[in-house]
């Protein structure tokens, strides 16, 4: 479980977050959604330690984030995931040898147990013939899929994905949402998710956390969400004709 | 003049972290193996061109000079050696390498910044400024003067060529000038320089890629501003080390 507590953020005189606080739950996917520019992602850059927040806790498990020594820092973020908007692949590295790099930097395994190791998490994601491959050769929905492979090499406790359907056509959006909600529920991670796709809060929204300007104004399930009467979320929700076609 | 103070002061940061303990030195040596293939082994060509035609102009400058038959011939060999080893194969060699390779890192490690690969080490917990840093600045350090040392025997070579084959000097007055009144600690001086300047170039470029902000616009932007600082640098050590070490 993660919590994040009165947490408050600005960049020199624009207040980004205002005080927000959630609690994302252990084995189910947690959403943060909201319009462009509402703090999404400076929220999840607070929680995973990009930034530092100008106040507010974030607790991994009852650890206080901010407030751990660097060395206590770098135990719990060899705990944590992430996927990134465009995939954050190292460019010089093939796709086998990227999924690798974690378990290079921080496990003593034999090279044979790091490539058994990568090509289970390449199969885990329905890319088993992607090992020798370079990131150039990939296709988008590809390098998220190699990245979720990436984020899951060291068992992580805690799975963040920044948008990670922006920029994918619906069937593989689709397809990376469904994952992302398998290994969350299949190893018991607390997933965080940042998104701005409605599909998405439909397909995998088990927490939902609606941001808007800063601030935490609504929170639920993909049940709940349709029929909220809260006038911003109404706004975020229904701004797509197909869904204001599907309220009436 | 607040502006540099907070780029001075941020670059020696930057470096304070560049160098504290790697996590695995292993994977480290690796990097510095490959970088110094990158850098270093890419630059052979380039060199190697710029310092044949270096030493050949040197020798015919200097040749065009001492018509003046009291002046023995052979200080055309003489003032090639000493111009390729003092000034020009360190300090030539370091600009144009401060183009090559300066903008080469920058570029580097500002896409890096710009797609998130930065982000996502840190989100790994490893410390990104020593894994990228670290091993760019060790491999030039180490590579550098090589570089330099093949330059001023390319450069003699190229002076030898325009000096004899141009019917500037004989054959044995260029060898006996190349040979006379050798002083090792020029040589010294000259790997000394060669290794601030390696320093320099590596982590000033380094420095203006890591701190890239924005987009493609901007890794060219921060490429620009390596090349430049580098290169001011260079001269301003140059002139120091200079006065230190020869005045």
């Amino acid at each position: 479980m993660i919590e994040v507590k009165s947490i408050n953020k600005s960049f020199e005189n624009n207040h980004v977050l205002k005080g927000v606080s959630f609690i994302f739950e252990t084995g189910k996917t947690n959403l943060i959604i909201g319009a462009s520019g509402s703090g999404k992602t400076t929220l999840i850059k607070c929680m995973v330690g990009l930034y530092q927040p100008d106040q507010g806790l974030v607790n991994f498990d009852g650890r206080d984030f901010h407030g751990l020594h660097a060395k206590q820092k770098r135990l719990l973020r060899q705990e944590i995931g992430m996927l990134f908007q465009g995939g954050a692949l190292f460019d010089y590295m093939t796709v086998g040898e990227n999924i690798m790099f974690p378990l290079t930097m921080f496990s003593d395994a034999s090279e044979e147990e790091k490539i058994e190791r990568s090509n289970f998490c390449l199969q885990r994601v329905n890319l088993p013939n992607a090992f020798h491959l370079y990131p150039s050769e990939l296709s988008g929905g590809m390098m998220k899929r190699v990245a979720i492979a990436r984020a899951i090499a060291m068992n992580p406790k805690y799975l963040f994905c920044d948008e990670p359907n922006s920029g994918l056509d619906p069937k593989t959006a689709v397809i990376i949402d469904n994952l992302i909600n398998e290994i969350t529920q299949e190893y018991n991670i607390t997933t965080v998710v940042n998104t701005h796709d409605m599909n998405s809060v439909m397909e995998i929204g088990d927490n939902i956390a609606f941001i808007h300007q800063g601030e935490l104004r609504w929170s639920g399930s993909k049940g709940s969400i349709m029929n909220s009467d809260n006038k911003e979320l109404n706004d975020f929700v229904f701004a797509s004709e197909l869904f204001r076609k599907l309220r009436s | 003049m607040f502006l540099t103070l907070q780029h001075i002061g941020r670059y020696f940061c930057m470096l304070l972290h560049v160098f504290s303990r790697p996590e695995k030195g292993k994977v480290y040596w690796k990097k510095v193996v490959y970088e110094m293939h990158h850098m270093g082994l890419n630059s052979l060509g380039i060199v190697s061109i710029i310092s044949i035609f270096m030493g050949a102009v040197v020798a015919i400058q200097t040749g065009l000079q001492f018509e003046n038959p009291f002046i023995p011939k052979y200080l055309i060999g003489y003032a090639t050696r000493e111009s390729l080893i003092l000034e020009f194969s360190p300090t030539m060699i370091a600009l144009i390498l401060a183009g090559k390779v300066g903008s080469s890192i920058a570029s580097e490690i500002g896409t890096m910044r710009v797609t998130e690969q930065i982000d996502a080490l840190e989100i790994m917990g490893i410390n990104s400024k020593a894994f990228i840093i670290q091993p760019k600045i060790i491999a030039a350090v180490l590579f550098f003067p090589f570089l330099v040392i093949m330059s001023m025997s390319i450069g003699m070579v190229g002076g030898y060529l325009a000096g004899v084959m141009g019917g500037l000097v004989s054959h044995n007055d260029f060898m006996y000038g190349l040979n006379y009144w050798f002083e090792p600690f020029h040589i010294l001086y000259a790997l000394v320089k060669t290794i601030f300047f390696a320093f320099v170039i590596s982590s000033i470029s380094a420095y203006f890629g890591y701190f890239t902000e924005g987009g493609a616009l901007d890794v060219g932007k921060s490429s620009t501003k390596a090349v430049v600082y580098s290169s001011i640098a260079i001269l301003i050590i140059n002139f120091t080390l200079t006065q230190l070490m020869l005045a």
